[in-house]
């Protein structure tokens, strides 16, 4: 039996895509490289795309990592950024010269795929973007190697100028050769620490101290300041930082122009969550990382390579285990497109536990009801504790006096989405990146629960903060246009409803579609 | 205290429902929501609350001013809005719903291009003009459904977040027990506000309650500077600068979707949404520059009408079923009162719900939905 047709639903309607790609590969670094080349070797037809060089713009407001307002005005010439890039990445030649569609400065912003939700689709579909335009892409394979980012967490003083995150500083001096700093600081003595530290000798960079709040730091040529806080930064903008022990003893400061926060980085897993991909908190991995099989996400011809996929010291340290799992992503994929092809097996990552890290982080500095937690949205510690309304908003503290987390916990299991509605925190123009892991961990620590069991925060589109002007710049297909509405199209909704529905009255009756608005 | 009143759904209208219970019927009230408060498109829609076609609009208008006195939390409500036509054609709609709400005795000044971008200086010159509607405004959606649920706790209701309801006891043509996962919870009288889930708990009483699920999207920039009336729309999008600043806004294309179980799916975005920015972008071209940090998408219920089901029915007769067909959080102050006043009086003594009754879907066919197009659709299917 035919059905019927409602011209103003998604049916019928095309999205155009400019080409369809058997494999896509997001994240040109080691593990992006590798995954490309080896799949292109393989016969693939490949696409590879990376963000950098991003606009200043993102930068600005610590996108897509913490930099800290220490990058220098070059960063502005995008094309000198380009030049700079492909020098920094050696290996990109190769993706070159293997015939790898290699889109540098392209931002991933979307994937959209079919799900219980989502059916009418024609395919899976990448969008993409550079500064001027937006543009999708149909796709029949990817792998993510989207790496790391940076671990947020809050200290007196983290929100002033001067403050990175390892990868914002390992992006400034190595990625783009932009970095302003002279002499830094490097908080946290694990692995991320240890790279800082490492890079900014080689850079010629001056390493003041590396303080911890964890006795830590062995195998560090700099002096180690482990069993520290941080009780303030000197300067408007970082001038120095000051530490002491827990019990106030011991009490110094550390010139410097620059605080690197290298407690730990995070796997970045936005892709894999707007694909669909099942996720769990796993600390040995650095939080939350995709389900896999080896190299496959839970989504067939979704494959998981590098950082993305979980961290641990030996990743932190050793990018050849990065470039093996892009070739066995690579190597997976080809498989599952028929290519015949002998596949890796690689060894699963070992390594501590990381989560108590930040936990101890936090125990350590979420002490005073001011820290400021969320710097987009100006949440402090307090607030977010007592799930009060954002500042702007006149509220009866009578009312809240009984209401914080633990509160609302009791009617039922803490969701960061909640808080991030009720406190804004996360709710940024950083898009949570500064403060989700934070929130995550606060909450679980209010309920004594396990960080795993606070759920994680959704991602959405677009993953990278796009303007109006680039998602506009696309032209829609016609039968868009024309049965656009902003509600439906139920004709009887908009005539008065303590009237019988008018006779004939209907969609077309009403709106007259097809009429030049 | 005795009389009971089960609530099935913790959205817009199940909540106030419980909030109108406790505050002015004073009777015992147990919410039963499956997720938490104010979770599904409840709790993420325009937060738009002018509604000139609903027999509510004039109690919405009357009620909106209180609600934060009456809550005791900040909704973020604003009075007032603006509808911006960029074509003449466009004017020339909104005025058709204009004069709806003149007719009820409302006002409104249309605005030529100059007073306009005054007002909206986000508009560009070439807009046709607007209408700033001394009537009407909007709200924060997740703030507000919070506000509810914390009222309601605060006079002493229950909420039962986490529980799926399973089925019924029926005694003497009654509802006697709702049956959840968790438990029967006795009750004199049930609500079932459950929005799209709402057939499929009908069809545990043995009844047809014609609703269609769609999901629905929208976008949220970063934040702008304020202006005067948040609450500007037209070109196509409904929504409102939020009092943060974000331009969050909606429309455009939507996807009918099954709806298996009693679970909703986590609704996904489409390229529906580099729609939505397309035409935020042609209706403020002077924050061009604004980035889009977000977006989000919802499920919504349609009656085959598009207009509400308020109705006690009168079998079983201590049911009354609330569909508010996919508008239903800027009315909720006005329908949760009406819904109150159907549990415990049985009749409405504010508003016209004579249309509004279940029965008018009688003798619609089986296939409604298949006929009217109000289901899933695949390109892939279609194009094999």
């Amino acid at each position: 039996m035919p059905a019927g047709f409602d011209p103003t639903s998604i049916a019928r309607k095309s999205y155009p895509v400019e080409e369809t790609i058997p494999l896509v590969v997001i994240g040109a670094g080691p593990a992006g490289v590798a995954a490309a080349v080896e799949a292109a070797r393989l016969g693939m037809r490949v696409m590879l795309v990376d963000e950098h060089p991003v606009a200043s713009a993102l930068m600005g407001i610590d996108v897509p990592w913490m930099f800290g307002e220490r990058m220098s005005a070059a960063v502005q010439n995008q094309g000198r950024m380009l030049e700079q890039i492909v020098a920094a990445r050696p290996d990109l030649q190769a993706a070159f010269d293997a015939g790898v569609d290699v889109r540098l400065g392209v931002y991933a912003w979307s994937a959209f795929v079919e799900g219980p939700t989502s059916k009418a689709l024609p395919g899976p579909m990448l969008g993409l973007a550079d500064e001027t335009r937006a543009w999708f892409v149909g796709f029949e394979r990817m792998i993510v190697a989207a790496g790391a980012r940076d671990l947020g967490l809050a200290f007196q003083g983290w929100d002033k100028p001067g403050v990175m995150g390892a990868r914002g500083f390992g992006g400034a001096v190595g990625l783009y050769g932009a970095f302003t700093g002279r002499r830094i600081v490097v908080l946290g003595a694990g692995a991320a620490g240890r790279a800082v530290v490492a890079q900014a000798q080689a850079a010629g960079i001056e390493v003041t101290g590396v303080v911890d709040v964890a006795a830590r730091g062995a195998q560090f040529t700099v002096p180690v300041h482990a069993g520290y806080r941080i009780t303030g930064v000197l300067g408007a903008e970082v001038e120095g930082i000051a530490i002491a022990r827990p019990d106030g003893s011991g009490a110094i400061t550390l010139a410097c122009d620059t605080i690197v926060l290298a407690v730990d980085v995070v796997p970045t897993v936005e892709m894999f969550d707007l694909l669909g991909c099942a996720t769990i908190f796993d600390g040995a991995r650095g939080g939350w990382v995709p389900v896999t099989n080896g190299v496959r996400c839970s989504r067939p011809g979704i494959y998981a390579a590098g950082d993305c996929a979980g961290i641990s010291d030996a990743t932190l340290a050793d990018p050849a285990i990065a470039i093996a799992s892009g070739i066995a992503a690579a190597r997976a994929a080809a498989a599952d497109a028929g290519l015949s092809v002998t596949e890796d097996s690689l060894a699963p990552l070992t390594g501590p536990d990381r989560d108590p890290w930040r936990r101890d982080w936090l125990t350590a500095h979420a002490t005073s009801a001011d820290l400021p937690i969320c710097r987009c949205e100006e949440v402090p510690l307090e607030d977010l504790v007592g799930v009060r309304p954002p500042r702007y908003l006149a509220y009866d503290a009578e009312k809240f006096a009984n209401r914080d987390l633990r509160t609302l916990a009791a009617d039922g299991p803490v969701n960061q989405d909640q808080i991030k509605r009720l406190t804004r925190a996360g709710m940024g123009a950083c898009q949570g990146r500064r403060c989700r892991e934070q929130v995550q961990s606060l909450l679980a620590m209010q309920g004594n629960q396990a960080t795993g069991s606070v759920p994680m925060p959704s991602y959405r589109a677009p993953l990278r903060p796009l303007p109006l002007s680039v998602l506009a710049a696309f032209e829609e297909s016609p039968e868009v246009k024309e049965n656009w509405t902003a509600w439906f199209g139920i004709a009887a909704q908009w005539t008065p409803h303590w009237e019988p529905v008018p006779e004939g009255l209907t969609y077309e009756t009403r709106w007259n579609p097809g009429v030049e608005e | 205290m005795t009389y009971h009143v089960a609530v099935i759904g913790g959205g817009a209208t199940g909540l106030s429902t419980a909030f109108w219970l406790r505050h002015e019927a004073k009777v015992r009230v147990t919410v039963i929501e499956k997720g938490i408060v104010g979770w599904e498109a409840s709790g993420r829609n325009g937060g738009g609350a002018t509604h000139a076609v609903s027999p509510l609009f004039a109690e919405e208008q009357r009620l909106w001013p209180l609600m934060d006195e009456l809550l005791g939390y900040p909704t973020e409500y604003q009075r007032q809005r603006v509808r911006i036509g960029l074509s003449r054609r466009q004017l020339d709609l909104i005025l058709e719903g204009v004069t709806i709400a003149r007719r009820q005795g409302f006002t409104a000044h249309e605005l030529d291009n100059k007073s306009l971008r005054e007002l909206v200086p986000f508009v560009s010159e070439t807009a046709a003009g607007g209408v700033l509607l001394e009537y009407g405004g909007h709200a924060n959606p997740q703030r507000t459904l919070q506000a509810y649920a914390w009222a309601v706790q605060d006079l002493g209701g229950d909420i039962r977040q986490h529980t799926t309801v399973t089925g019924f006891d029926l005694a003497g043509g009654k509802i006697t027990g709702v049956k959840t996962d968790q438990g029967t919870i006795g009750c004199d009288a049930v609500v079932i506000a459950a929005g799209p889930h709402l057939a499929q708990l009908g069809a545990q009483l043995g009844l047809r309650i014609p609703v269609a699920a769609a999901r629905a999207e929208m976008v949220v920039t970063e934040p702008l500077p304020l202006i005067r009336f948040g609450g500007a729309d037209g070109n196509g999008v409904y929504g409102r600068q939020t009092l943060r600043g974000n331009l969050a806004y909606g429309g455009g294309a939507h996807e009918w979707i099954d709806l298996p179980d009693a679970k909703t799916p986590k609704p996904v975005n489409s390229p529906v949404m580099q729609s939505v920015a397309k035409r935020v972008f042609e209706l403020f071209p002077k924050v061009a520059h604004a980035r889009v940090i977000r977006s989000w998408a919802g499920v919504i219920e349609n009656t085959p009408d598009g207009r509400p089901i308020l109705d006690r029915l009168t079998g079983p007769d201590n049911l009354i079923v609330a569909s508010m067909s996919s508008v239903g959080f800027g009315l909720s102050p006005a329908s949760g009162r009406a819904l109150m006043q159907l549990a415990t009086k049985g009749a409405c003594d504010f508003a016209n719900l004579s249309q509004l009754k279940l029965s008018r879907f009688d003798t619609l066919p089986p296939d409604w939905q298949q006929d009217a197009g109000w289901v899933p659709w695949s390109a892939q299917e279609t194009a094999a």
